[in-house]
């Protein structure tokens, strides 16, 4: 560990602190009982920060701090079940894509490349557009997931492609080990660095998606997450009225958020290739 | 021969991928449980009372022939490949009947194709120009800086980006305006005069995330193509840091990145949505906007069709262009 932190970029380093500061927050501190801030009409309005509420509260008088927290739980959580779906289905279509071959091969990359080249927004759009109203987080989440996976299929298929050819796997086809094994035994632990930085990549991409949808009004109503927090500030006038207590903590948050998930992503990826050319 | 073999392959895995995509977009709508006809005429009832069962009976049939509904499923959707696909009819729009869709699809896409165009340009220029000097020079202070800027910035979300730029340019500082207002008829001077300072906002949210992207990927790639044997060897021979840096480390990692152009236009399109819907730009994403808020299917469904073979049409021509710029791809 401490080798570790001797050794990492400083990318790492700040992007694991930010990340595991958020995670607190979405994990930890949101399970301290607290009221929930989601109902209308049981706090005073308007209020400025104060010991009470610490970030104030809305014109509809709901708490923005815990408000804030409760957002950060959700757009995590929904990252995270979209994260692990694509990657999961991506790894899967690209080892059997890469290593089946032949006219199953084809067939599939055509469709991941019609998912990598189609446009997401406008087709998740739609889909949620549909669903108007009777829309909940898992449904927002199996949405998502649908352009998830293509990219790291994609990926995952070139890396099969190439250790297909290396020596040791030929030895384990010749010592009679089955398709199905080879891939979990020899192929599997070399995917699955890359498939963690991929990981991330997609719950930040994920978390973009659905805070898009929410400024369009397409995000469950009644999920609290963090576009949908900047959307009802935008609604109720936040920016007109000059309520920076309201408006600022989800943007800044989302803002803090993403760089630091991504300052992970490159940091790891710096560090992975660091340690493989020593 | 081998060059018409390339194409032919190309071409078709272009028609198919529009047509996946398409017919994706197509039976996607028709797997929800709900029926965008009963969803109508309940909001109209909702709104003006109920009404008798024959008038009902007669709005059901003629919205479902507006919407394409009518028919079997195969007959719906060989119609909608005919009529949509190939002569961008989706029927008429809802929500400003009874003008098609095309037209006003037609009339809102160069907004779109301006404003992404141009930017995702300038953009690449500027961001790949930055990302070879910090490659290339990556132990001065200056790359450095210019990296962890780009850093901070690229991961940003574009609407996010843009509320922020709203926020301190048109709200705080009020140099733009807050929403886009574009005069139509007061001539063309003040049609143009109006529509550049409706779009520097937009514009800017678009170029800052691209130029922020192209940095990190250029810098990456200059980096270690400068630490390449044959840049080694042109330093041995003596040539200048100029001439290593435009001949040997520049035209070896433009390459990369003019097909990481045409894998990004997707991304750029959906930002291009994102900053048109939050600064009221008219384009195509204010157009899908009204249109979902409306519920106008038919216009949904036209904006995705045009924006699918729109984006694969690019991508097929920066493939095609691609062998022309690097000699050393042969057509296999």
């Amino acid at each position: 560990m401490k080798k570790f932190w001797k050794n990492a970029p400083l990318r790492l380093k700040l992007g694991l602190i930010i990340t595991l500061f958020f995670l607190v927050l979405g994990f930890v501190v949101y399970f301290i009982p607290h009221t929930n801030p989601f109902p209308n009409n049981i706090r005073a309005k308007n209020l400025a920060p104060s010991a009470d509420h610490w970030l104030g509260t809305t014109s509809q008088g709901q708490d923005i701090f815990w408000l804030l927290i409760e957002a950060i739980h959700n757009s995590l959580t929904i990252g995270f079940i979209v994260a692990a779906i694509g990657t999961v289905v991506g790894v899967l279509v690209g080892l059997i894509s890469g290593f089946v071959g032949g006219a199953l091969d084809r067939v599939l990359m055509l469709i991941t490349d019609t998912f990598v080249v189609i446009p997401s927004l406008p087709v998740l759009i739609m889909m949620t557009s549909l669903m108007k109203g009777s829309s909940t987080v898992i449904l927002l989440a199996l949405v998502l997931a649908v352009f998830a996976w293509a990219w790291p299929s994609r990926q995952i298929r070139s890396m099969a492609l190439t250790m297909k050819e290396r020596d040791f796997i030929h030895t384990a086809w010749f010592s009679g080990e089955g398709t199905i094994q080879t891939v979990v035994t020899e192929i599997l632990p070399f995917a699955l660095t890359w498939s963690l930085s991929n990981f991330m990549n997609a719950t930040l991409s994920a978390i973009a998606s659905e805070s898009g949808l929410a400024v369009l009004g397409l995000s469950p109503g009644n999920l609290v997450s963090l576009g949908n927090m900047i959307q009802w500030a935008r609604n109720y006038n936040a920016i007109m009225m000059g309520r920076w207590n309201w408006i600022l903590p989800p943007i800044l948050g989302t803002i803090v958020l993403f760089v630091g998930l991504f300052m992970l992503i490159t940091g790891y990826n710096d560090y992975m290739a660091m340690k493989r050319g020593r | 021969m081998k060059f018409w073999k390339y194409l032919g392959l190309r071409v078709l895995t272009w028609a198919l991928t529009i047509l996946i995509g398409v017919t994706f977009i197509f039976f996607i709508p028709r797997m929800f449980p709900s029926d965008p006809v009963e969803s109508m005429i309940g909001q109209m009832q909702a709104r003006s009372g109920q009404m008798d069962p024959a008038a009902k009976e007669a709005l059901r049939t003629s919205l479902r022939i507006q919407f394409g509904l009518e028919g079997s499923l195969w007959e719906q959707y060989t119609s909608f490949l005919w009529k949509g696909l190939l002569h961008f009819d989706f029927g008429p729009s809802l929500m400003s009947y009874p003008t098609p869709c095309s037209e006003i699809i037609a009339r809102n896409l160069p907004y779109t194709v301006g404003l992404s165009m141009i930017t995702t340009i300038v953009a690449w220029v500027i961001g790949n120009l930055i990302g070879l000097l910090a490659g290339f020079r990556k132990n001065k202070r200056s790359s450095k800086i210019l990296e962890a800027i780009a850093i901070c910035i690229y991961p940003i979300p574009y609407f996010i980006l843009a509320l922020v730029l709203q926020i301190v340019f048109a709200y705080v500082l009020g140099w733009f305006p807050l929403q886009a207002t574009i005069q139509y008829s007061n001539g063309t001077g003040a049609f143009i005069a109006s529509l550049l300072r409706s779009s520097v906002l937009p514009a800017l949210s678009i170029l800052l995330l691209g130029t922020g992207w192209w940095i990190i990927s250029m810098k990456s790639l200059s980096s270690t193509t400068a630490e390449e044997d044959f840049v080694l060897y042109a330093r041995y021979r003596g040539l200048s840091e100029k001439k290593i840096g435009i001949n040997y480390v520049f035209r070896n990692s433009i390459l990369t990145q003019i097909t990481a152009l045409a894998m990004s236009l997707g991304g750029v399109f959906n930002g291009s949505i994102m900053t048109e819907i939050i600064f009221g730009y008219p384009g195509v994403g204010t157009l899908i906007q009204g249109a979902i808020m409306q519920s106008d299917y038919n216009m949904i469904l036209g904006c995705i069709t045009i924006s699918i073979v729109a984006i694969s049409t690019c991508t097929l021509i920066a493939d095609l262009i691609y062998p022309f710029i690097d000699p050393r791809i042969r057509y296999s």
